[in-house]
């Protein structure tokens, strides 16, 4: 498009982001700060993923976007357009045949390689921050490794409701490190951060923070000895595709209470009716 | 012949201690001993500087000239000892001082509601400083919790309350049980019964007495309340802008006080 940088954002930016990157890779899980961009959409629909996914697009690149794990919902949909008007790339849905796939909330059903990107979009980098509101204190928490207060929130949840309560942005430590939030995907997906192949990349664009998970790096779920960490588990399969080892979205199909379980990653359930038939 | 050695060491030392914000507004040339086990009394009217000097003591604030001088017990120490078995609070970094404060000291505010996390339960507070310390089973943070909470006399089965649902006696009782929960060596009082009515501040000081000598506590005790530093305090100092102006045995300085401002001090209590 004319007018425009190829992927929106000019190259001097782009550099600057990509050596936050680069330090956000040698430190798994520290939140380096950076000089984020105004991007021409609100702030929490995903402008750090997208900053993060402009700086490391090349032109031979294929981009999927995935919200809640879908690839039609509104989020998605405008930011593979948003790319496809700015850079040009080639999108797709399928998991498989993405280089990098800029995510909201999900990591997709299918392992990842390791010539794929995974772009996080995050709303509140700090996993301290619920117990801490002083940035100067978490960061000073964050370089002793005080991390008892992590436990703290832990401790509450199984007081009020018996068993850790906390299903999403569950609070994980980086290479034995950093205490981590890996923003609000389901705790269903934290074993995948564990030794992922692919690289992982987190943007928060309000917070102005970006921090990595780079391949093959240890990735604990902070738990206690008595209450280990544990996935959601549903009793019924995708009712479209019959799987039992996808996270399931409830969906209500009528006034009188009627419900039905779906995969909520879209590309993983097509493909499995596709293979049925 | 051998003789018994009379020079204790000492567990905390003040020497020459200076923490000025303007001219007597502050606390100056503080020097002073704490020993293994002792409750040490500091009194003196607003103003006069003891809690700036409590702040300093307990590694919050970094005096400005002057050093405070921990000595660790040799059976659990701080990881390596310093030279000589001293360790100079504001000359170790921040990570070990942040350690020392959380394991061997511990601190309790005049406003439980500063010394407390209001938003999570009783149980939580209790077992917040084990959890730093790396306990990580919840079967047995609880039943820590539910053991604290009856030795400073509230009912174990308010553990899974909110703080803001017990009143400022019982809060005060929650935070006293907090700190004490890792076994400290040394405590800082500011004001701890401050704020509470009279039987209420009764029974926290008997309660206060009572655990102070069971763990062999040393306490450094800030309090404008003379009766409270008479029930609790073995030693006392009296400060007047910034200046200690006479320090000794509690019963000593308050049946016998030498200094003229200390006499005021004395002949302003109230007696109903």
């Amino acid at each position: 498009m004319n007018g425009y940088n190829f992927a929106y954002l000019d190259e001097q930016t782009k550099r600057m982001i990509r050596r936050g990157l680069l330090k956000a890779v040698a430190i798994p899980g520290y939140q380096v700060p950076f000089g984020g961009r105004e991007m021409p959409m609100p702030y929490g629909w995903g402008t750090g993923g997208m900053q993060l996914t402009a700086s490391i697009l090349g032109e031979s690149d294929v981009l999927k976007v995935i919200d809640q794990g879908a690839d039609d919902t509104t989020n998605a949909v405008s930011i593979r357009a948003f790319f496809e008007r700015v850079a040009g790339v080639e999108t797709t849905t399928e998991t498989g045949k993405a280089d990098i796939i800029q995510t909201r909330h999900r990591i997709p059903e299918v392992s990842l390689r390791h010539d794929q990107i995974l772009v996080f979009q995050v709303p509140i980098p700090e996993p301290l921050r619920f117990i801490e509101p002083s940035e100067e204190e978490t960061r000073l928490m964050h370089s002793l490794e005080e991390y008892g207060v992590m436990h703290v929130k832990l401790y509450e949840d199984i007081a009020r409701h018996g068993h850790i309560a906390t299903t999403y942005a569950y609070p994980v430590k980086v290479d034995g490190r950093y205490v981590t939030d890996p923003s609000p995907i389901p705790k269903f997906d934290n074993p995948k951060l564990h030794m992922s192949e692919a690289l992982m990349l987190f943007g928060a664009g309000r917070e102005k923070r970006l921090y990595a998970i780079p391949p093959y790096t240890r990735v604990e779920s902070l738990d206690f000895d008595d209450h280990p960490f544990e996935v959601q588990q549903w009793d019924e399969p995708c009712a479209l595709c019959g799987a039992r080892d996808s996270f399931l979205d409830e969906v209500i199909i009528d006034d009188a209470g009627g419900r039905l379980f779906v995969c909520s990653d879209t590309d993983y359930c097509q493909s499995r009716r596709e293979e049925v038939a | 012949m051998r003789r018994p050695q009379l020079e204790r060491s000492a567990l905390l030392e003040a020497r020459d201690i200076t923490r000025l914000y303007g001219p007597e507004k502050g606390c100056e040339g503080i020097d002073f001993r704490l020993h293994a086990g002792e409750v040490l009394g500091i009194v003196g009217e607003s103003g006069s500087g003891k809690s700036t000097l409590l702040r300093v003591l307990s590694g919050l604030e970094a005096p400005d000239a002057g050093r405070v001088v921990y000595h660790p017990p040799v059976d659990r120490g701080v990881d390596e000892v310093a030279e000589n078995g001293e360790l100079d609070l504001y000359a170790i970094g921040e990570a070990r001082r942040r350690a020392l404060l959380r394991m061997e000291w511990g601190l309790v505010h005049q406003n439980p509601r500063d010394g407390l996390r209001l938003e999570v339960s009783a149980g939580a507070n209790v077992g917040e400083r084990l959890m730093a310390l790396g306990e990580r089973h919840y079967g047995q943070l609880r039943a820590a919790g539910q053991d604290w909470m009856s030795r400073v006399e509230l009912d174990p089965q308010r553990i899974d309350d909110a703080p803001r649902t017990f009143s400022g006696g019982m809060q005060q009782r929650l935070q006293i049980a907090r700190t004490l929960v890792t076994r400290p060596r040394l405590v800082f009082m500011d004001e701890p019964t401050g704020g509470l009515d009279v039987s209420v501040q009764a029974r926290l000081l008997d309660m206060l007495r009572t655990l102070v000598r069971q763990l062999g506590l040393s306490v450094v005790l800030v309090t404008h309340d003379l009766a409270v530093a008479r029930l609790l305090a073995h030693r006392l100092m009296v400060m007047r802008r910034g200046r200690v102006v006479e320090a000794g045995l509690t019963d000593q300085i308050l049946d016998d006080p030498q200094h003229a401002y200390t006499q005021l001090l004395v002949s302003s209590v109230l007696t109903p």
